[in-house]
């Protein structure tokens, strides 16, 4: 029988390495599950340390705060206080009947087998992350094509360029690095199209004065797509990706607030097209342990928390990406705070005034956050960019017009209709992709605003990640844990 | 949407494949149908299982004759719809891994065909035939040509549809809260969207048909029966041909053991997908994952089916399938409350069984005397009240 740890911490991005070190070094005994082979995360994600200097800090903002986190990791994975465990990710998080949880590990790398497929733990802190947010539009399925996080990925992860002519956009400050991380890397950045208004930023002052380090970063970014030659156009939009086999250009145009074409379009060429809308966080596993979700300022489903990130689901706690998109800082003092609550309810607490400081840090960086995600919204309009033929579900193939038709002719009236009429969302990412697409397309068929509702039933996997049937299949083969009985019984499907 | 729900010659509640087949059915013999659902349509059990059409898992009795019945009603009344919801005549192998297995089963053959069903016996030479990839370690196999299978969301939405075309009016988002009486009489139903004034009112609301029932203050004993399936990655076209399950999967349909139970039933689906059930288990509602049965459909579909110990897992679902206490669907008029008509309880078999209830309740609806004796399936024929609840963990 394994071990049962008083917390395990899934994800090692900034929540998650935060959340471990603060609670190990409070006295708990520790497991840290994450899916990279190093700590960091989509934010600090980092070329590969055996192949660097471990301190090339090119292109990363708060490096000297990763690496104090990461050498703290270091130290405290040395002297067996916390069990890291990189390179494996959770396909099934479960309670047991004592009120501990079971985590069901695989690899996440094919060619790595897990050391490990089982952790038991007291307490959960689920720190996954999020993933590029993305939305359908006329040819984005074209080669050439690609979120603005893994451009962004490569170029951090890999030191790869995806193009030598490239077109970002979508909305959000994100937008802002890729454009000039490519610029630096030697990609002439041809256009950057904000679909809103920067001007919005300021529409809620005192969310935008509450992240001082914010405004300092926007005045860098200018200085920098002035020196690159960005050219920087605000409420722009890609209407379309043009090409024959692979990107060759994009049809540019102005769009009104909730992203409606006001104004002619222009062609510009291009060969790697950026798309950035925001991010989606992870919600496998908080949705699988029974977490209540709620949708957040920028539309996406999130995990609702309370003051000290613990979940509706007992034992159960979450930080960063997952409990609304934010940054890294909000990240950090959200895993940090975690980890105190944790500590505090096994028997380890920690000073008040450190949880104070926390929770007012929170409070100020999600001020910031929802000031942004009010300025820079996904246009409510988009699913107006679409043309028939538009692919929404690039895994099974399922066009817009397939939707439509299955709105308009079979009645279905929310996602998950859809998705059981149409298909959208039920191939190899599960609807990683085009859940918040085919929520948004459901809702808008339906003339109302999507809701969390309309996001939930493409939001849950299970398992989190495919694995092949034989290691799903491993807990009953093994000698005297098989609990179903030696004769079987069935009837119908 | 009109304001006020204009009155109805039969009220359907339910909206999922029992409920879209009869009103189906219904809209074309020429009554005004409509069909309430309180959350989306086939959004309940519909939506949760494989879309299997079987005759080979049933013993000889009324479920059997309802089953040939609806053999017919899917290929022949509803033949020329077949497309609209990727109906497959695939034919089902049920296979024996032991030599008592196999004895059983070709027992059981014997019966079924003294009943009508069309099998045939298939020594260990030729199962790899039917079947290349299944495990070398069989017995027997036994190759049923009725089976087949449909996607049930496509069927649900499509009979629906055509029952629009045919007149019927559809109401999701509207839930049964009463019924409207007239002494013992229902005439008609209260819904969150007002009442629907109706001749008559069919309970087609699956595993939660017993509440229906308790609102007309009648006790009709449909308990939830949690099953799972498992899918996985898009394989090869035909790598799984048939509907293939273990012979034991027949051999306790009559168990009612609250307790995990799993068999495998394996096949794949036009997507490329291979299904796999089929657990049972009494645990109420309960939504979440089971390691446990999951882990044990794994295990044994790969013991049926080697080469599937390398194939992805993309995603597992849950369903409650609506049983009774004798595991006989619930069809027909209830004496106790007349106006009321059930159409329910079908377990497993819905999918199946659905085009058959639904063309039997149009037929006694207007007053014809069914194609198929519903004594059998009376909704008065269990004892105890709605006190009696057998045991269930809910």
């Amino acid at each position: 029988m394994a071990p049962t740890h008083d917390v395990a911490v899934v994800g090692a991005g900034p929540a998650g390495l935060a959340a471990a070190v603060e609670a190990a070094e409070a006295g708990l005994d520790v497991a840290l599950v994450d899916a990279a082979g190093q700590p960091g995360g989509q934010y600090w994600r980092h070329y590969d340390e055996r192949h660097a200097r471990p301190d090339d800090r090119r292109g990363h903002h708060g490096w000297r705060r990763f690496a104090g986190l990461r050498d703290r990791l270091h130290a405290l994975r040395d002297a067996g206080r916390v069990r890291y465990l990189p390179g494996h990710q959770v396909w099934l998080a479960a309670r047991e009947d004592d009120g501990t949880f079971t985590l069901r590990l695989t690899a996440a790398v094919a060619s790595t087998p897990a050391l490990v497929s089982v952790l038991a733990a007291r307490t959960l802190i689920l720190c996954a992350g999020g993933y590029d947010r993305q939305l359908p539009l006329p040819g984005w399925d074209l080669p050439g094509v690609m979120a603005a996080g893994g451009v962004q990925a490569l170029l951090k992860g890999h030191r790869t360029l995806a193009g030598r002519r490239a077109v970002v956009a979508g909305t959000g400050p994100f937008l802002l690095p890729v454009a000039t991380g490519l610029a630096r890397a030697g990609a002439r950045v041809v256009a950057l199209a904000e679909a809103n208004a920067t001007s919005g930023w300021a529409r809620d002052p005192l969310g935008a004065v509450s992240a001082p380090g914010k405004g300092v970063e926007a005045v860098q970014y200018a200085a920098l797509l002035a020196r690159h030659r960005i050219p920087y156009r605000t409420r722009t939009a890609v209407r379309a990706v043009l090409g024959d086999g692979r990107v060759e250009a994009v049809r540019l145009g102005r769009v009104d607030r909730d992203g409606r074409p006001t104004g002619p379009e222009r062609e510009v060429a291009a060969d790697l097209v950026a798309l950035g809308w925001g991010f989606t966080p992870s919600l496998e596993l908080p949705l699988m342990l029974g977490a209540e979700t709620r949708q957040d300022t920028d539309g996406s489903l999130v995990v609702a928390v309370d003051d000290f990130q613990r979940t509706s689901a007992g034992g159960v706690y979450a930080a960063g990406e997952a409990t609304g998109v934010g940054g890294a800082a909000l990240a950090v003092s959200e895993g940090r705070l975690s980890a105190f609550a944790v500590a505090g309810a096994q028997g380890r607490p920690v000073a008040a005034a450190a949880v104070r400081r926390e929770q007012s840090r929170i409070r100020r960086q999600r001020r910031f956050a929802t000031a942004m995600h009010r300025a820079c919204p996904v246009p409510a309009a988009w699913p107006g960019w679409l043309d028939d033929a538009t692919l929404v579900c690039r895994c099974e193939e399922v066009t817009y017009a397939d939707l439509r038709d299955a709105h308009t002719a079979l009645g279905a009236t929310d996602a998950r209709t859809l998705k059981m009429l149409a298909r959208p969302g039920m191939g190899w990412c599960q609807g990683r992709v085009c859940g918040f697409a085919t929520a948004g397309i459901a809702a808008c068929l339906g003339g109302r605003p999507a809701t969390a509702g309309d996001l939930r039933p493409l939001a849950g996997r299970t398992p989190a990640f495919p694995l092949p049937l034989g290691e799903l299949s491993a807990p009953a083969e093994e000698p005297g844990t098989d609990r179903t009985p030696t004769t079987d019984a069935g009837h119908g499907g | 949407m009109s304001p006020r729900p204009a009155a109805a010659d039969l009220v359907v509640v339910g909206a999922g494949v029992v409920g879209a087949a009869t009103a189906y059915f219904a809209a074309r013999a020429g009554l005004r149908v409509t069909v309430v659902e309180r959350g989306a349509i086939g959004g309940g059990t519909s939506s949760a299982g494989e879309g299997n059409l079987l005759v080979s898992d049933k013993e000889p009795g009324p479920e059997l004759d309802l089953a040939l019945y609806a053999q017919r009603a899917w290929r022949q009344d509803l033949g020329e719809h077949a497309d609209h919801w990727e109906f497959e005549a695939k034919g089902g192998v049920v296979v024996a891994a032991t030599e008592q297995g196999l004895a059983s089963l070709r027992d059981l053959s014997v019966q079924q065909r003294a009943a009508g069903v069309e099998v045939r016996d298939v020594p260990h030479a030729e199962i790899h035939a039917y079947e290349p990839h299944v495990s070398p370690d069989l017995r027997g196999a036994a190759f049923y040509p009725q089976d087949a299978q449909l996607q049930p969301m496509l069927a649900v939405a499509h009979l629906l549809r055509l029952a629009r075309e045919s007149g019927a009016l559809v109401r999701a988002g509207t839930e049964v809260t009463g019924f409207l009486r007239d002494g013992d009489r229902v005439t008609g139903v209260r819904t969150t969207g007002g009442d629907i004034p109706a001749g008559a009112v069919l309970n087609a609301a699956g595993t939660w048909a017993g509440e229906v029932a308790a609102l007309a203050r009648v006790h009709v004993p449909v308990r939830p029966r949690r099953g799972f399936v498992l899918v996985t990655e898009p394989l090869p076209p035909r790598t799984v041909r048939h509907k293939v399950y273990a012979a034991e999967y027949v051999g306790d349909v009559a168990s009612s053991d609250a307790a995990l139970q799993t068999s495998p039933v394996v096949e794949g689906t036009a997507a490329g997908t291979i299904l796999i059930g089929a657990s049972r288990e009494r645990v109420g509602f309960d939504r979440s994952v089971s390691l446990p049965a999951v882990s044990a459909l794994a295990a044994k579909a790969v013991a049926l089916f080697p080469m599937l110990r390398q194939a992805r897992l993309m995603r597992t679902y849950l369903g409650f399938r609506p049983y009774c206490p004798d595991h006989l669907p619930v069809i027909g008029a209830d004496p106790r409350a007349p106006g009321l008509w059930h159409a329910c309880g079908h377990e497993g078999a819905g999918i199946g069984l659905s085009a058959g209830t639904g063309k039997l309740i149009s037929q006694a609806l207007a007053g014809r005397r069914p194609d198929l004796d519903l004594t059998p399936f009376a909704p008065d024929r269990f004892s105890g009240g709605p006190a009696d609840t057998e045991g269930d963990r809910t």
